[in-house]
């Protein structure tokens, strides 16, 4: 589904990812984990496609089709969807208007025909629920004086109703306590089958626990420099990330 | 353009116009003719304030960008031009049914109508108004009842420059509202200005005065539009008088021509326990100038000014708000938001005074803009003057762009460009056209922004 070779993306000027390799099929869940700044998120933004970064070589090829060419519309209409670490408000502009505008422009793209209003309405209700959200949040503006987990929350409705190919979740766990952690990654799990994937980006294991993965990197200095199972989580768990840095990292580097 | 095809259609072709266009004296000149197209009109009180001013008109220059009042707006493509100031109702130009497009719609509302600043009763519509309140036209008043017209009419505003000179020479006509104590009106009252003509450079030189009695509240919708392919000037004077515990909510809502020039001064005056919201919304005009001005008389008084100006193209918008506090214990706020396009040139000066007397004042101005181009700009300016010593007042100003991360968060749920920034303008936009009351209203100029910034607009719930 989606295949990263040799990728190197810049910020400001700075290199923060220094060749990524990876390859995610249909049905798999990936964490990518690893101490601050060393590129979690800004790999997720790169795939998403944000303009602040410039990706200086290397290719993304999502579904046979190159990412890389294509504006952040384009990708989410393709498929890709990132639920952010810091969810952005949007005042005067309701939930439902958000995501009926956001639904419609990408069934548009497919040669679908835009949802009746009732056909949104019943949707909204099915997904809400999952998330055990309350009706009214929909009728309120993006975000606007959401607590930090009602943000998140919202995020992972965006993502069961959008029903992208690829989501793509950034700190999705930052900030959340333990009840909203198992809500948001309850979501995530009833999201994830056997057509979909998912690319978790975390610096802590906590959320493998809710959402267990099949691979687990580590990545570092702008590279991955370990990957494994969900084992590996533990390990770093225990270890901390200075038993990769100092070991790993400088194989990688050779 | 043809001047000579202009000066035979004119009204008062029969005056002397050999120095056409740099002559600063045309409006001293051409008061002759209209005094004479005036016919009965000439006997009132009104035509002896006419008088009066006059002589200001010779003593006083149009400004330049010298004068720190004036220092962001050159008004030169008005002063050289020689705008004929209209006496009579000009042929009327739309029915009853078309006016509709330029009112706001869904709810009941009284109506005057006044073409290039002259009333026209057949546009307008005043049935059934409940006793105690009076929404006439000037001319009526001061032929029917001049007593009660003179008892408020240019007794807030001062002639402080050129602009307020002329119209105090030229208006024969605007609209006189006056609502006595304990009096809730039923329903808004919308006044439409329709300016501006096919062959003509006018002169449209309106007055609103609107005085409402104590514990008394009126919500008054003011328009301005225009019509004809003729550049034309708009100039207002604007008198709001609120007495203890009125409360006024005026609206405006300027949609000129783009080659179109428009300059109004409001001036309120607020006694104690009244509260005066006044809603500024900004589309049309090639240059712009609005002088809104509170004098907070009394105690526990608030003042809430809203703004909102959209502009691109090469518009000029400059709105210069002052607010005066002379009395403890009251409240003021502002916010003033422009969002400007292509070449498009804000300018926001926000003067707040806080007098000796004013202790325990609340005092707050916001200023934030929104450049969607690289040649758009602004000038802002806070003037804060603060006498007393136990007061709150903040002020502040941002320019900025759409914000980045927003934009591409919305278009990483599959929304396009164009449509992404509908949704941050949209946002940036809220809390002014948030604050009126009035839901149809907020309706429709959330429209009216994506109509007039050539933006997609994005379809609520």
């Amino acid at each position: 589904m989606l295949v990263i070779k040799n990728l190197k993306a810049k910020v400001e000027g700075k290199d923060i990812l220094k060749g990524i390799e990876l390859e995610i099929n249909k049905g798999e869940v990936h964490a990518i984990m690893g101490p601050n700044g060393s590129g979690k998120s800004t790999l997720a933004n790169v795939l998403a496609g944000n303009e602040g970064y410039e990706v200086t070589s290397g290719e993304i090829w999502f579904e046979g089709k190159n990412l890389l060419d294509m504006a952040p519309e384009d990708r989410a209409r393709e498929g890709v969807f990132l639920a952010f670490q810091y969810p952005i408000e949007i005042p005067g502009v309701s939930n439902a208007t958000f995501l009926k505008t956001a639904i419609n422009e990408i069934r548009k793209y497919h040669n679908q025909q835009e949802l009746t209003p009732k056909e949104f309405l019943d949707l909204i209700k099915e997904k809400s629920k999952v998330l055990g959200m309350d009706d009214s949040l929909v009728s309120r503006a993006v975000n606007v004086g959401f607590s930090g987990g009602e943000k998140k929350r919202n995020e992972i409705l965006q993502l069961l109703t959008l029903n992208p190919k690829l989501a793509l979740l950034d700190e999705t766990d930052s900030g959340l306590d333990i009840d909203a952690l198992k809500i948001v990654s309850s979501g995530v799990n009833v999201f994830r089958n056997q057509n979909n994937a998912v690319l978790l980006v975390t610096h802590y294991q906590r959320l493998l626990n809710y959402i267990v993965p099949d691979f687990v990197h580590v990545l570092s200095g702008g590279k991955i420099v370990k990957s494994g199972g969900k084992e590996l989580a533990l390990e770093l768990e225990e270890k901390g990330y200075d038993w990769i840095s100092s070991n790993e990292f400088e194989k990688a580097n050779v | 353009m043809n001047l000579k095809k202009l000066m035979f259609n004119n009204e008062m072709s029969n005056q002397k116009m050999n120095k056409n266009k740099q002559n600063p004296n045309w409006y001293l000149e051409s008061f002759v003719s209209f005094e004479e197209s005036l016919n009965g009109h000439s006997k009132t009180f009104l035509h002896d304030l006419r008088k009066e001013t006059l002589p200001s008109l010779e003593q006083l220059s149009f400004p330049t960008l010298k004068d720190e009042e004036w220092k962001y707006t050159n008004i030169s493509s008005i002063s050289e031009q020689n705008f004929i100031p209209v006496s009579k109702l000009p042929q009327i130009i739309l029915s009853k049914e078309k006016l509709k497009d330029f009112l706001f719609q869904g709810f009941d509302y009284y109506l005057l109508t006044f073409v290039n600043g002259i009333y026209s009763n057949e546009l307008s519509d005043l049935e059934r108004i409940p006793e105690g309140i009076i929404i006439e036209n000037i001319s009526t008043v001061a032929k029917n009842n001049p007593q009660i017209l003179q008892k408020y009419f240019s007794k807030l505003s001062k002639t402080e420059n050129i602009f307020n000179a002329i119209n105090s020479v030229y208006s024969v006509d605007g609209s006189f509202i006056k609502v006595s104590d304990n009096i809730v009106l039923d329903k808004p009252i919308q006044i439409v200005h329709i300016n501006g003509a096919e062959d003509n450079k006018v002169l449209s030189v309106p007055r609103n005065i609107i005085v409402v009695g104590k514990n008394s509240q009126a919500s008054i919708i003011v328009n301005y539009f225009g019509h004809g392919s003729e550049p034309y000037f708009t100039n207002i004077i604007s008198e709001v008088y609120v007495d203890e515990g009125g409360i006024v909510d005026l609206i405006k809502n300027q949609s000129e021509n783009e080659n179109s020039f428009h300059i109004e001064k409001l001036q309120a005056f607020q006694e104690k326990n009244s509260v005066f919201n006044h809603y500024n919304f900004e589309f049309g005009g090639s240059i712009v100038r609005n002088d809104i001005n509170s004098v907070l008389n009394g105690e526990n008084i608030e003042t809430h000014y809203y703004g909102l100006s959209l502009a691109n193209g090469k518009q000029h918008i400059d709105n210069h708000t002052f607010v005066d506090h002379a009395k403890p214990n009251c409240m003021s706020n502002e916010v003033y938001k422009a969002i400007l396009d292509d070449e498009a040139h804000g300018v926001f000066n926000g003067k707040i005074i806080v007098r000796k007397d004013a202790q325990k004042t609340n005092a707050y101005q916001q200023n934030k803009t929104i450049l969607l181009s690289k040649k758009a700009k602004i000038d802002t300016k806070p003037q804060l003057e603060i006498f007393a010593d136990d007061v709150k007042c903040s002020h502040g100003a941002t320019v900025g762009h759409l914000d980045d991360e927003a934009y591409f968060y919305i278009r990483t749920r599959g929304i396009p460009e164009n449509l992404a920034k509908s949704i941050l303008i949209r946002a940036f936009a809220n809390d002014v056209v948030e604050s009126v009351k009035i839901e149809q209203i907020r309706e429709q100029l959330n429209h009216m922004i994506f109509e007039h910034l050539h933006r997609v607009e994005i379809i609520s719930e």
